[in-house]
């Protein structure tokens, strides 16, 4: 496929807001994760908090869309010179020649919940709620839709935790089809109960802080961030020359909650990825793994990472940094995948003790400062979707 | 613009059981009942799977199913588009519920449950496909950003895509934030090339303004479902001929539809 160059790119997430607060944890091996103190929550455990967000409400004509998970977009979009880049982009291509794609699988939930819980209040609190601009799953995309003043294809991505890595997918689909010069593409999912229970309901929810591919791995921490990516058929001066070279789409077909055993859809993904980008396992220099730290996931994942690369690519999830950000990882491991090739450096898993010896693929444990050519960054989600997408220096 | 071929149409909701029903009431040779539609668990299901779904998939099947029920391809090989505005509230509210309850006890179903791609999840699962699944929602133009998506994906790829849309009543007390009566869900099967006798083919294309087409007569009261936008489409198909229809949002501009059969 035709390369698409990543001309903006912003991200919040539990490291910070922005890429340079996101990059320099990184380098530091600086942890967002803190013990879980968001909500009274009756069993222990670590999450990947966003600072602020309830001090910074939405105000004047973006008011009725204020909730914890569109303060959030509002903290990405005012990060890095994104708005900026958007607007030159606007100016370049005009406001309905560029889409806004965006994923999230829980949206503003949280104030609907937190509304359940207040009892004979419930009632009244939520019929004075804008349903559409809060709670709604599009809500997300018509805030940052307006904010951004564009009017291309806008609709939001809901497949679980592949959600913000399947709208690159769709962003390219439409430049290539020949309807849009350019995306606004990312997600972002909020702290609220419905993850935090259903995981645990799952015993998916460690008391740790995540271990991914550690053999006394168990579970996931749960984190929240937001992100934007802006992408053009051609580079921009100001950010780097890397480009969205491939992307794979996959099922599993197999089961709800639980990977496919052997990872068929996401080798299926991660080849696909490849085919489309034309590029050869031993021109990627790095995995960066959806990665949760839960015994299956990171097995699974295993399995279908050693029959694409064998144990010849390094590979980590940098889930420890961030904790797993749902809807919104796809977005934040693009980011760290540009960051890295953009910065050349390749960061290992942090808080992974000793590799599980039953794991067959190179994960790496130490950041190294290297350069790099082409990344591949995976997430899959509920319902067995599976996203690869891979990024690299375009000639 | 983009040119797409309709392979098959499934309809499932309140007064309407079946695309054959369906295509009655549109043609005003049958009277719309609006009563409601008892859904059973999907046959397709494996017997886990049939046990655990959620209202909003066994709708959102029902249709699946009745769109291809003279399907020429594997349903194996079928990419699918699910869209929904609100998912599954039913699930939702239990969940709430459960959260305002001093001991919360979730059931790992019901948290399986509520995520918005879970009816594609259990088509995925009783397909035993590995094409890619896309889950849209865009509000009140759900269904127009679905068929869109769903119509770029043909084109592209050139192979069959099932578009299913599907909106359920909300339960008290998130009704009051969404009131809707009735149950409604189409389903399309589209692709890029024509394969064997097309139903039809659809041409759509972005336009500024104007407001989308009108429920057809006789059924407003599923004005609240936006699911329905997919009537006027499905009514210009139980009329033959050519209509142009508009069906919602995408973006900024209407998804604007001349429909040949």
């Amino acid at each position: 496929m035709r390369p698409l160059f990543v001309t903006g790119l912003s991200i919040a997430s539990a490291l910070g807001a922005g890429l340079e607060r996101t990059f320099s944890a990184l380098r530091e091996g600086r942890s967002g994760l803190r013990q879980n103190d968001f909500e009274p929550f009756p069993h222990p455990t670590w999450i990947g908090r966003v600072e602020g967000l309830e001090s910074a409400p939405l105000s004047g004509e973006f008011a009725r869309f204020d909730c914890r998970n569109n303060r959030l977009a509002q903290l990405a979009l005012a990060e890095d010179g994104f708005e900026q880049a958007v607007a030159r982009a606007r100016e370049r291509h005009g406001a309905a020649r560029i889409a806004v794609l965006l994923g999230t699988t829980t949206s503003g939930i949280l104030e609907t919940e937190l509304a359940y819980r207040r009892g004979a209040e419930v009632e009244s609190l939520l019929a004075r709620r804008d349903y559409a601009a809060t709670h709604g799953m599009f809500s997300l995309t018509e805030f940052v839709r307006r904010r951004l003043a564009l009017e291309g294809p806008a609709a939001t991505v809901s497949n679980a935790c592949a959600s913000s890595a399947k709208v690159f997918a769709q962003a390219q689909r439409l430049i290539e089809a020949g309807i849009c010069d350019a995306a606004v593409v990312g997600g972002v999912d909020s702290l609220c109960l419905t993850t935090l229970y259903g995981f645990r309901s799952l015993e998916l929810l460690s008391e740790s802080p995540c271990r991914p591919c550690d053999e006394r791995r168990d579970g996931i921490s749960i984190g929240e961030a937001g992100g934007f990516a802006l992408l053009e058929k051609a580079p921009r001066a100001g950010r780097g020359a890397v480009a969205l070279l491939g992307y794979g789409e996959s099922s599993d077909g197999y089961h709800m909650s639980s990977p496919h055993p052997e990872g068929a859809g996401a080798l299926l993904a991660m080849s696909a990825a490849l085919a489309r980008a034309g590029a050869g396992t031993r021109e990627v220099d790095y995995v960066n793994l959806h990665g949760t730290g839960t015994p299956a996931n990171d097995r699974a994942e295993d399995a279908a990472l050693h029959a694409l690369f064998a144990d010849s690519t390094p590979a980590s999830s940098t889930k420890g940094w961030t904790g797993h950000t749902l809807g919104a990882a796809g977005i934040v491991e693009a980011a760290v995948s540009v960051l890295c090739l953009e910065r050349g450096f390749r960061p290992g898993s942090l808080n992974t003790e000793r590799v599980d010896p039953a794991l067959r693929a190179r994960v790496a444990l130490e950041s190294e400062q290297r350069p790099l050519e082409r990344v591949l960054s995976n997430s899959f989600g509920f319902g067995g979707n599976n996203c690869s997408l891979l990024f690299g220096r375009a000639a | 613009m983009m040119k797409v071929h309709l392979h098959g149409v499934g309809v499932a909701g309140s007064g309407l059981e079946g695309w054959a029903a369906c295509r009655e009431v549109l043609a005003a040779r049958a009277p719309w009942s609006g009563q409601a539609l008892r859904v059973p668990a999907p046959a397709i299901l494996p017997a886990a799977e049939r046990r655990r779904c959620n209202a909003a998939s066994r709708l959102a099947l029902a249709a699946a199913e009745d769109a291809l029920a003279g399907c020429e391809w594997p349903l194996a090989e079928l990419a699918t588009v699910f869209t929904s505005a609100d998912g599954d509230g039913a699930v939702t509210h239990a969940l709430c519920e459960s959260f305002a309850a001093p001991e919360p006890d979730v059931s790992p179903t019901q948290f399986h449950n509520s995520v918005h791609n879970a009816p594609a999840g259990y088509w995925g699962i009783a397909t035993k496909s590995k094409r890619p699944s896309t889950s849209i929602a865009a509000d009140q133009d759900s269904f127009a950003a679905g068929l869109f998506e769903a119509a770029v994906q043909a084109t592209l790829d050139r192979g069959p895509v099932l578009l299913v849309a599907f909106d359920l009543p909300l339960p008290h007390p998130l009704a009051l934030m969404r009131p809707r009566s009735h149950d409604f869900a189409a389903a399309l099967l589209l692709s890029g090339e024509p394969r064997g006798r097309p139903l039809a083919s659809l041409a759509l294309r972005l336009e500024p303004g104007a407001a989308p087409s009108a429920l057809p007569a006789g059924l407003g009261a599923l004005a609240d479902n936006p699911a329905a936008r997919a009537l006027p489409l499905l009514s210009a198909l139980a009329h033959g001929g050519t209509a142009e229809i508009r069906l919602g949002a995408v973006g900024a501009r209407q998804l604007a539809v001349r429909c040949e059969r």
